[in-house]
């Protein structure tokens, strides 16, 4: 099947690939343009460890395929840091030890960055539902949702 | 894992996507959400030779009510259903549903359309839009049709819609005084299909007699399952809980389970009987002024 040429921003950088119809986003993001932050965790749809965001909503980029990203500006765990400043997220995880293996990390950033602009004071009941997409096999699930409440409360005081 | 290869359309109309599905026939597969079609293509469970991709077609993301119809576009995604107040206020039966679907991410993509189009009795919108008696729109090159959600699922992943047309809207009445519903899935973990759910609307009359009953199953037959004898039990009732504990019990007659993983056909039955009588007791709550 011919190739396509898809034109994307990513982390505010325009990148364009021919690609095959049937390549997943997550392997565009991880294979073609090498931003290898973003996981591939179970492929099935189920675990988020391969979350970005798309046009601003968290996804599971091994659920879309790249040509549907045509247009759109993708941002991956690699947009959060600014200026050698690491955003109040990740400042979270890692103040409040919110990773052991890490291997769910990234996804559990993106989906916590979306979702602390929208609710930029959650409670702990907000937070669970909020990553029940995401699922981290270490079950640190409670210093996740400390590394989340972190991040809230610095970028309610205006950090970042 | 990677799909079969496959050749990609974007069409910018309805009557563009038509004109392809015409074209290719069977070896062509809409994608909307792609939160269900491209998890069987990466299965191999679905190698469509043509993806007709509608999310580039302007204008179908909508969900509003007009002359006394709720409409859902092709393209408005269950994250839109959960984000709305309209939904939030007059319709809490989908807002419950639009809550307990996959999962947050999924839902940013999945659409409330596509739910139905693909008739997977395991999904939780079909039960719900029968509890409701609404209506789709498929369109075809030959132009629009509507056809009831009780005619529209014929067999497992099968519908009424036929080669060449793509569902296009889903249509609701919009709520009567006195009415109410709610939806109760009983699922493992999130993310996971229902071991049961059950959808309920009620309509009651103004001495608070039941005037219409909508009850529709999820994942306990080959298809979405409308419970018609318990429907019909309780039009003309008084819903009390004698009324409740019998509609409940003609329901869980009238589901045909299979035994699981999700557990034996003996047990989704009666958790049939269990969540219809508790479906009942808060679309009751939600007919009599509550939410």
């Amino acid at each position: 099947m011919s190739a396509m040429l898809v034109r994307v921003s990513i982390n505010g950088e325009k990148r364009e690939a021919e690609v095959e119809p049937r390549l997943l986003l997550v392997h565009l993001i991880r294979e073609v343009f090498r931003l290898t932050g973003t996981h591939i965790g179970c492929d099935t749809t189920h675990c988020g460890a391969c979350t970005v965001l798309l046009d601003g909503r968290p996804v599971k980029s091994c659920t879309v395929f790249a040509v549907q990203a045509h247009g759109k500006e993708i941002m991956t765990v690699e947009g959060l840091e600014q200026n050698g400043q690491l955003h109040p997220v990740q400042e979270g995880f890692t103040q409040e030890h919110g990773l052991q293996c890490g291997y769910c990390t990234p996804g559990m950033l993106m989906t916590s960055y979306a979702f602390l602009k929208k609710t930029p004071s959650p409670s702990e009941g907000d937070i669970r539902w909020a990553i029940s997409g995401n699922l981290c096999r270490c079950t640190g699930y409670v210093n996740i949702v400390k590394s989340i409440q972190y991040a809230a409360a610095k970028l309610r005081q205006g950090g970042a | 894992m990677i799909p079969a290869s496959f050749q990609y359309h974007a069409p910018a109309s309805i009557a563009e996507a038509t004109a392809l599905l015409v074209r290719y026939g069977d070896a062509a597969k809409i994608l909307s959400g792609g939160q269900s079609l491209i998890p069987l293509m990466k299965l191999r469970l679905a190698t469509p030779e043509h993806v007709v991709d509608i999310n580039r077609v302007p204008g179908l993301e909508y969900v509003r009510e007009d002359d006394g119809v709720l409409r859902i576009g092709a393209l408005a995604r269950e994250a839109d259903l959960d984000g709305s107040d309209l939904i939030r206020s007059r319709y809490p039966i989908l807002h419950d549903a639009s809550r307990v679907i996959a999962d947050p991410l999924v839902r940013n993509l999945a659409t409330v359309c596509g739910n139905l189009a693909h008739a997977d009795p395991a999904n939780d919108h079909p039960a719900v839009m029968l509890a409701l008696d609404a209506e789709v729109v498929a369109a075809g090159s030959q132009g629009e049709r509507r056809i009831p959600i009780s005619e529209f699922f014929s067999g497992p992943f099968a519908t009424a819609l036929a080669s060449g047309e793509v569902l296009t809207e889903v249509r609701i009445p919009v709520p009567p005084s006195r009415s109410g519903g709610a939806y109760l899935k009983l699922e493992r973990k999130v993310g996971d299909f229902a071991t049961a759910g059950v959808a309920v609307y009620l309509t009651l009359g103004p001495t608070g007699i039941c005037d219409r009953a909508g009850i529709g199953l999820t994942n306990v037959g080959p298809t979405p399952i409308e419970a018609g004898s318990a429907e019909a039990y309780l039009q003309g009732k008084r819903v009390d809980e004698g009324a409740i504990t019998q509609a409940a019990r003609l329901a869980a007659e009238e589901c045909e389970p299979t035994s699981d993983y999700r557990g034996p056909a003996e047990y989704k039955r009666d958790l049939v009987r269990v969540l219809t009588a508790r479906a009942l007791r808060k679309a009751l709550a939600r007919a009599g002024g509550g939410r």
